[in-house]
């Protein structure tokens, strides 16, 4: 009797508990499935038919926004960006990290304090000595250019999740591989960045994020539209003389899938990297 | 996978060394900067022909919208990677600074060449928003510095069917009518009127038509300089035009906020009788809704002391970058680009007034409205003087306060004033 | 002899302290010139009047005495204030919920995991531009167009159909919501990720020790999580007062000024009245604001965690 009674205060408990985290979750996906759907329509039933599912597909607005808002190159630009500066962040902030965590040499708190530091001054104020700066150095409207500046942009966090990382990991190990006569650099290569993995994906899929879903210094930086990314072609896009709706949201959605995509592919990784302590600290 | 990394992170290195050599630019090439997503295809066209004729590569290069082209160009400047022609989408005291940076040239020798053969085909109204005259406020060389591309102007549109179903048969000739037809259009459910007043330009050009019409133009130029406050009746007068609109339920839902081009649809798509808009919409009107039954008429006056004035948009000029190297084939390009056939070509292909006389064909209904009144319109370019842009910001956020009721006309004109003699001032500081 | 051991030694210290440096060489050149350098020059332009090109006029402090009595600049500053509040209460409130919710062992409780952090993961203009149609509050044949408003008639609720992004009542609001809705997975991540750091042995403990749910959620969970709550709650503040892309995208160039926040005004600034030295200046602002905050904060949960 009694557990019984337990059972039904149990079952009643979760059912709140899952009516709960499926409203929540509706209210995620719903405008996102609404996106997709009115990519579907066309721009004569957008604004009269609003059933869930389009009576017609009308994929025509995909090759619409592919060909007319240049989406072929700009994909491929935004494809490039998010590699190139992920592969550099991890490099870099990941050899920084080490140092900062393990090694040591003059104004070593200075300078990472200097990185903390940088995370919480906002950036559109520097965006013209930033531009007057690249010209400076002949960088502007060079991928290498963009791509530094948004090295440059995803380093502080990166140094400081992967550091605190570094810092919870045992230097037993390490100790035993320096006896043996690694190298410093050896160690943070065959050792270092093997065991932070989980850190790592996390500074991946951040920066991939950020990256990918960056257009204000692409704005200022790319004058040439090859070289522009994604959401630069949405802005232009939005930006256009008439109002497309169906078209806006096939820009959309194919803007919004392959991070999207990429996320379910590596949200293990995020998790993990995160419960293994790379952020709590 | 640590190779793979490695592998990677060496494919990424190249592909940076390759993103460096950027090719470099040919002296047969010319770059061309603009805004005007609707001209794209039909400039990439007319470059095409261009390079088939003289074998110069002209490349032209959109950046949209319009406000992140200002941007843009701005940042360009104060770097000097300026193309070879490009337009400079901003104030006169800002194309000044611009000129005496020496990133613009002076086109005047080239307009006058051949007895003036160049200038005297296009509109004076649009050469004149290109020109410094003789001592001009910004203290610029007199001069024509730009070369308009087409030239276009803001009025009112209505839609025909909509009038008539709330039994309106002719457009309203004043402002007391327009605000009769609106109530009868309310009556019948239908939104009166809409713009795109999320835009601050629109809230601008509109009021200005107003203080042009009921003081005249001598009394807002006095205005700008400061001999006459805004607390003015007169002005006070224009601010009391939005509440009233806004009282009389004229305005279209979401007027304040909406942009442009949203206005353009509803009134494409008939949600509402009346637009305000420039003449570049007959382009887009056609597009979204070919079979669309409207007209053109001037806003409806509400005074009859003064003319009303109609705003031009004198947007779509481009310059010539004076530090180019290929400055000479720069002209020549936009000298091409201004002869009767070109322009004949991009009247058709966009339906905007081309800056050409001679290519002002017999227009049809709606942009032969547009066509009549370009002798009649004026600008912030041509006046002698233009407001300081903090007063125009507090004017046109104060016009928008009163619309969805925030603020008096009168608390209004207090504020638009107290920054008035604040930048008064400040300019009057060493 | 004993000096030159010295020497050699201290030679190989300090040939070690250049052999660790270089490690953070990287990072710390490309610091500099694209953010030091940047940071600097922009503090240098505060002290500037400039339109953009031409001179740059030294003025001193002028534009921040301007700024001091500038209402809009202060009322921007509000709205902020007002998005990061909803943040942090309702939007941080729901993340921790979820969190504590999915940290249970219930079913679906990865599939939560991964739908929550669908929003955070799309851009700040695909979510505007996405919400601005929902919201849409236009009408089309005597039929509300937007998602929301036509939900709202569909449910017999018409008298609720609004203006939302256009009422000064409501726009400020559905831009902190529409925020709230983008960000709190970033919240419940962390937090979840903080929770399932807990060792469930010391749960087992409390319950061994008969305490109910909330005393093991007051002694337990809260303490443990309070530097991971500090943490959620600097990111939050940093990134609800820089907000301004989801505005942009969502109220075009805003509503008079119920809208404004401190990130459009240096735009504004900058881009629409050519005030560079001053959008600088607001820059400057702005960022010690920011960096006073959170490393207030920051030192607050330093001292907590050391008590």
């Amino acid at each position: 009797m009694i557990a019984n009674k337990y059972l039904i205060q149990g079952f009643f408990k979760n059912t709140l508990l899952h009516i709960f985290l499926l409203t929540v979750t509706i209210s995620c996906l719903f405008p996102i499935f609404w996106m997709v759907r009115s990519s579907l329509m066309s721009n004569a039933t957008i604004f009269v038919d609003q059933s869930l599912l389009p009576h017609e597909w009308n994929w025509h607005n995909y090759a619409v926004a592919w060909t007319k808002g240049n989406f072929g190159v700009y994909f491929f630009n935004s494809l490039i960006y998010t590699v190139s500066v992920v592969m550099g962040i991890v490099i870099i902030s990941s050899l920084a990290a080490f140092a900062f965590s393990r090694l040591k040499f003059p104004g070593k708190d200075a300078l990472f304090y200097m990185f903390i530091a940088a995370m919480m001054i906002p950036l559109p104020g520097s965006f013209v000595p930033l531009f007057v700066l690249m010209n400076k150095l002949h960088l502007v409207n060079t991928r290498f250019g963009y791509i530094l500046c948004m090295i440059n942009v995803g380093l502080s966090l990166s140094i400081l999740l992967l550091k605190t990382f570094f810092d919870k990991m045992p230097s037993d190990l390490e100790d035993a591989a320096r006896i043996d006569g690694c190298s410093r650099i050896q160690i943070w290569w065959h050792m270092a960045l093997p065991l932070a993995a989980p850190a790592l994906a996390v500074v991946v899929i951040y920066n991939s994020l950020n990256v990918w879903n960056e257009y204000i210094l692409a704005t200022l930086l790319l004058s040439d539209n090859n070289l522009m990314p994604l959401q630069r072609g949405l802005m232009v896009f939005n930006g256009a003389y008439q109002v497309d709706y169906p078209v806006l949201m096939a820009g959309l959605t194919m803007t919004a899938i392959p991070i999207v995509a990429v996320y379910l592919f590596m949200q293990k990784h995020i998790i993990k990297g995160l419960s293994s302590g790379a952020i709590v600290g | 996978m640590r190779r793979l990394v490695s592998w990677m992170f060496c494919a990424v290195l190249a592909g940076m060394a390759l993103g460096c050599a950027q090719a470099k630019k040919t002296a047969n090439e010319i770059e061309v900067w603009h805004w005007m997503t609707d001209r794209q295809d039909s400039l990439q066209a007319l470059a095409e022909r261009y390079e088939q004729q003289t074998g110069i590569k002209v490349k032209i290069a959109l950046f949209a919208p319009s406000d992140s082209y200002t941007q843009k160009v701005i940042a360009a400047a104060q770097a000097n990677v300026l193309p070879d022609i490009y337009g400079i989408l901003d104030k006169k005291s800002i194309v000044a600074s611009f000129i005496k940076a020496g990133y613009v040239a002076d086109l005047t020798e080239a307009f006058k060449a051949d007895n003036g053969a160049w200038e005297k085909r296009l509109f004076a109204k649009a050469i004149n928003n290109n020109r410094f005259v003789e001592g001009n406020v910004d203290k610029v060389k007199p001069g024509i510095y730009g070369v308009p591309l087409d030239v276009s102007n803001i009025q009112m549109v209505y839609n025909r069917a909509l009038l008539k179903r709330a039994g309106i048969m002719k457009p309203p000739a004043t402002f007391d009518d327009f605000i009769a037809d609106a109530q009868a259009l309310r009556r019948v459910g239908i939104p009166p009127f809409v713009t795109g007043f999320g835009e601050m330009w629109i809230v601008d050009c509109f009021a200005s038509n107003y203080a042009f019409n009921i003081m005249g133009e001598a009394k807002v130029m006095a205005t700008f300089r400061g001999e006459v406050p805004y607390t003015d009746p007169d002005w006070i007068a224009v601010f009391a035009l939005f509440k009233k609109l806004a009282d009389k339920g004229v305005f279209m839902e979401g007027i304040v906020t909406k942009g442009n081009k949203y206005a353009e649809q509803d009134f494409a798509l008939e949600r509402a009788a009346f637009s305000f808009d420039g003449s570049w919409c007959v382009n887009i009107y056609k597009t979204m809704n070919p079979g669309l039954d409207y007209g053109v008429l001037p806003l409806p006056p509400v005074s009859s002391n003064f003319p009303m004035r109609m705003w031009d948009g004198a947007g779509s000029s481009l310059v010539v970058n004076d530090l180019s190297p290929n400055k000479d084939k720069a002209v020549a390009f936009l000298k091409w680009l201004t002869a009767a056939e070109q322009q004949t070509y991009l009247a058709e292909k966009t339906n905007n007034l081309p800056a050409n006389r001679d290519a002002h064909r017999a227009f049809t209904d709606v942009l032969g409205g547009f066509s009549k009144v370009m002798e009649n319109t004026t600008h912030p370019n041509i006046w002698p003087l233009n407001e300081d842009p903090l007063v125009v910001e507090a004017f046109d956020k104060g016009i928008q306060a009163i619309m969805i009721g925030d603020e008096t006309p009168q608390q209004v004109a207090g504020e638009v004033q107290s920054v008035k003699v604040r930048q008064m001032g400040r300019a009057a500081r060493p | 002899m004993l000096l030159k051991t010295y020497n050699r030694y201290t030679a190989t210290r300090s040939l070690d302290a250049f052999k660790n440096f270089l490690f953070v060489f990287p990072a710390v050149a490309i610091f500099c010139i694209f953010y030091i350098y940047p940071f600097f020059e922009l503090f240098n332009l505060s002290l500037h009047q400039w339109q953009g090109i031409g001179p740059k006029v030294f003025i001193g402090l002028r534009n921040f005495q301007e700024l001091a009595v500038d209402k809009v600049w202060w009322t921007s500053m509000g709205h902020a204030g007002y998005i990061t509040l909803i943040a942090l209460t309702f939007q941080n409130a729901l993340a921790f919920a979820l969190a504590l919710a999915c940290d249970r062992e219930i079913r679906l409780k990865h599939f939560y995991r991964l739908v929550f952090f669908i929003p955070p993961v799309l851009s700040e203009v695909v979510v505007g531009i996405l919400w601005n149609w929902i919201l849409n509050s236009g009408m089309h044949n005597g039929q509300q167009i937007g998602l929301f408003n036509n939900f709202l008639a569909q449910i017999g609720l018409p008298h609720l159909i609004h203006n939302w992004l256009s009422d000064p009542k409501t726009a400020l609001t559905c831009i902190a919501v529409v925020h709230a809705w983008k960000g709190f997975g970033w919240g419940f991540i962390i937090l979840l990720a903080g929770l399932q750091t807990i060792d469930r042995q010391l749960y087992e403990a409390a319950k061994v020790d008969g305490a109910g749910m909330w005393r093991t959620f007051w002694n337990i969970t809260l303490p443990m999580m309070l530097p991971v709550i500090v943490l959620v709650v600097i990111l939050t503040i940093l990134g609800s007062m820089q907000v301004f892309v989801l505005i942009l995208s969502l109220v075009n160039q805003g509503l008079v000024y119920h809208t404004e926040v401190p990130v459009t005004r240096i735009l504004g600034a900058m881009s629409g009245t050519n005030q560079f030295g001053y959008a600088c200046a607001q820059a400057v602002i702005l960022g010690i604001l920011l960096v006073t905050v959170s490393f207030t904060l920051k030192s607050f949960s330093n001292r907590i965690k050391q008590a």
